[in-house]
């Protein structure tokens, strides 16, 4: 039993941090079609700027208190830049977009690798995080939990702005039907680039929380932008509903096929399981109708 | 899978867009039943969608087909490219480069090999793969199993079995020591799995992003697979120390001349094949599928077939490249199928020309050489370099360095009276139509031009859910 609820937990775990890093694609790929494959770079990016607060700010609690807005704001930035620079150029070449972020990707690996340094640096983590609480008797680490409670904090927070705020209501109106928004006087492009820093800002977040896993390269974001994608592609895309569903059962499944055989076949499974559900909902767990054709 | 049957004449449906399955089968050449379908809906509800090609009046000059004479001025470059790429491969270059040199030139020639099916399947067909480094892995792992055990001797086990495992072969290695079935499975398995991946994705119509995304996880999955079973793969060592190939010795440089002289021959060999492709109903349909798949299908035809047609000769082409590129270089490792070096391929088709014949060659090896000759002497630079090179072409010269030449050519047929003809191919920066009414003649005009232009393939087709196209 306590296998079990060990290896539930891990499930969970492994989906929080899925769903950290995929719920900025969801958005940006959501509602304009763009695969930014330097999101992972842009969770690099708040990973390395946790380490550089940290220098700042000694005590280790604090710093990354504050690492979580600032990282939002870096992760968000380099999104806009990005956006600004090349991606709005690029509307009607989805594909492309994923060959040129690919590209980003390359540069800003490589400047971090430049600017800190190949080997791994480590965030300390607080004191208060460090040790593990008993949950249903299961010895359970506080930093996993942390970074449960903050992907659930994103997701809550993300919904409510989508819902409540006329910054939500224009997303929605321009995932839904780009032209129709247009048409009603929502200005698109405008909405396109606040989507993008929001999108990549979280990336950022997830960077930050990512630091309490364990050191961070420059690599960082590599290893976990495919698991992202797959959470996207799984989900279906346009609400956030997918992302959610699609990030734990991957990680749940990951964790508990990994517990049967190892982890490398667990990846192919975890792929050929995706493949096969594909057969039946093509376009992922969650799709928004429309009458166009498939 | 649910699919409907042919059922005789279609009484049509507006809101039925299934393939009409059976009506043709497209990979023959010969023509097969097309036109039937457009007459019927011409004027309902999705009427739109066929209106560029209404048959009442037929394209009038087909390129092909006229009573012109067989060397026309398109076959002709073609022809002339052709030779002057195989006299300076099989002559020049022997003649010319020492041993060492040759041997790189080798190893770039097997990386072009994975650009041509990368050419056909992307630059042609429209599908993004990521994933052809688990093609290449494939092929390249497959001959490198085969050498282990031709180099320990009948009965014997390879080395890193005897360091890592425990010293038995694994059951599904032995067919592996004859030469026969190594050969055959360097190209069966490779298109195997495209065909299974092929069908379970594109007969579905998952396509477009969702597509480029399944294939970069599954070269992530395989790579990971690599690197975890080492008992048997070597791990993150990959597989090397090969001494003989196919009973020749690896040392001997007559025999790396010999190897060079194969790739060579190769990679020849499957240019010709992608050129006699494009040439063929199946090429005409690739494009048209790449540019209207939609229409594709309302003609009656199935896309799903025609793009795993495509994919597969890709997987192949990547399979034997890296067969060869075993014994040339002498090592292949999980960095050499991964996610990165997948991607990577892609970098010198888009910089050749994607959709050109020798485009994706050119560049490639372009690419390559660039790589080793920069790494070599500033290691992060080449990074920066490639990074730059994605972001500059993809972005600012999508057709690659062939559509300078192709720019060229549409400026001067605009200034030609009859201009009619180069809508389709030049018509890069339109905007972003709905994928029916887009480009007029879009399905012979991106035809005749696929010989020499490159005509920018319009990734605004594939409309992501969620976004009326």
């Amino acid at each position: 039993m306590d296998a079990l609820y060990s290896q539930l937990f891990a499930g969970l775990s492994v989906g929080s941090v899925l769903l950290l890093a995929a719920l900025g694609l969801a958005l940006t790929f959501g509602q304009m079609g763009v695969i930014n494959m330097a999101h992972g770079e842009f969770m690099m990016a708040g990973a390395y700027t946790a380490y550089v607060v940290q220098g700042a700010i000694a005590d280790a609690g604090v710093s990354l208190l504050v690492s979580l807005p600032v990282g939002f704001l870096v992760g968000g930035l380099l999104g806009l830049l990005l956006e600004v620079t090349l991606i709005s150029r690029m509307y009607t070449r989805p594909l492309d977009t994923l060959l040129v972020t690919w590209g980003v990707a390359l540069v800003l690996q490589q400047l971090a690798r430049d600017v800190f340094g190949a080997p791994n640096v480590d965030v300390r983590a607080p004191s208060w995080l460090s040790g593990a609480v008993d949950v249903l008797g299961l010895a359970v680490p506080k930093a996993r939990l942390f970074i449960i409670g903050v992907a659930v904090v994103s997701v809550v927070a993300l919904a409510l702005v989508l819902k409540l705020t006329p910054l939500g209501r224009r997303i929605r109106a321009t995932v839904t039907n780009r032209d129709l928004a247009e048409t009603s006087g929502i200005s698109t492009r405008a909405t396109d680039r606040l989507t993008f820093f929001v999108g990549s800002g979280l990336a950022g977040v997830a960077g930050v929380v990512l630091t309490l896993l364990g050191s961070i390269g420059p690599t960082l974001g590599r290893n976990y932008i495919v698991d992202a994608f797959l959470v996207v592609v799984a989900g279906g895309i346009g609400q956030l509903r997918g992302a959610v569903i699609a990030a734990f059962a991957l990680g749940l499944l990951q964790a508990g096929i990994e517990y049967t055989t190892t982890a490398s076949i667990a990846k192919v499974l975890v792929f050929v399981v995706i493949v096969a559900f594909l057969q039946a909902r093509p376009q992922g767990l969650v799709q928004v109708r429309t009458r166009s054709l498939a | 899978m649910t699919r409907m049957t042919w059922t005789p004449p279609p009484p049509f449906e507006p809101r039925d867009d299934r393939p009409a399955d059976g009506a043709a089968a497209p990979a023959t050449p010969a023509g097969t039943s097309t036109g039937t379908p457009a007459g019927t809906s011409a004027g309902t509800s999705t009427g739109t969608a066929v209106a560029g090609t209404t048959p009442t009046t037929p394209p009038s000059p087909s390129p092909q087909r006229g009573p012109r004479s067989w060397l026309t001025a398109a076959r002709g470059r073609t022809l002339a490219g052709f030779t002057l790429a195989a006299v300076l491969l099989l002559v020049v270059a022997p003649a010319v480069l020492p041993d060492f040199r040759l041997n790189l030139l080798a190893k770039f020639l097997c990386l072009a090999m994975v650009a041509v099916g990368i050419g056909l399947a992307w630059g042609r067909g429209g599908m993004l793969t990521l994933g052809q480094g688990v093609y290449f892995g494939l092929g390249a792992y497959l001959m490198a199993m085969h050498l282990k055990l031709t180099d320990a001797g009948p009965g014997g086990v390879p080395d890193f079995m005897l360091l890592y495992g425990d010293g038995t072969v694994p059951g599904w290695w032995e067919p592996l020591r004859s030469p026969v079935v190594t050969l055959l499975a360097i190209v069966v398995v490779p298109v195997a799995l495209a065909v299974v991946l092929g069908l379970a994705v594109f007969t579905r119509r998952v396509r477009g992003a969702y597509f480029a995304i399944l294939s970069q996880a599954l070269a992530a999955a395989f790579a990971i697979l690599l690197v975890g079973q080492q008992k048997v793969t070597g791990g993150t060592n990959g597989l090397n120390g090969f001494r003989s190939f196919f009973g020749y010795d690896l040392a001997d440089p007559v025999n790396k001349r010999m190897l060079y002289l194969i790739a060579a021959v190769t990679l020849l060999v499957m240019v010709a094949v992608v050129r006699l492709l494009m040439v063929s109903r199946f090429g005409e349909l690739l494009v048209a599928v790449r540019d209207g798949e939609n229409r594709v299908r309302f003609l009656g035809y199935d896309p799903a077939r025609v793009k795993v047609v495509a994919y597969a000769v890709a997987a192949a082409f990547a399979g034997v490249g890296g067969a060869l590129f075993v014994p040339i270089v002498g090592i292949v490792s999980p960095a050499d199928v991964g996610v990165v070096p997948s991607i990577g391929f892609l970098v010198g088709v888009a910089i050749g020309g994607r959709a050109t014949l020798l485009g994706p060659v050119l560049g490639s090896v372009a690419v390559a050489w660039a790589q080793t000759s920069l790494s070599e002497s500033f290691p992060s630079a080449w990074t920066y370099a490639q990074g730059a090179l994605f972001i500059l072409v993809i972005a600012f010269l999508p057709g690659g360095l062939a559509s300078l030449g192709g720019l060229q050519a549409a400026v001067r047929r605009r200034r030609a009276p009859d201009g009619t003809t180069g809508d389709g191919a030049s018509g890069s920066a339109g905007p972003a139509t709905a994928d029916a009414a887009g480009r007029p003649g879009g399905l012979t005009a991106a035809a005749d031009a696929a010989d020499h232009v490159a005509p920018v393939p319009p990734t605004h087709s594939v409309e992501p859910a969620g976004r009326l196209p």
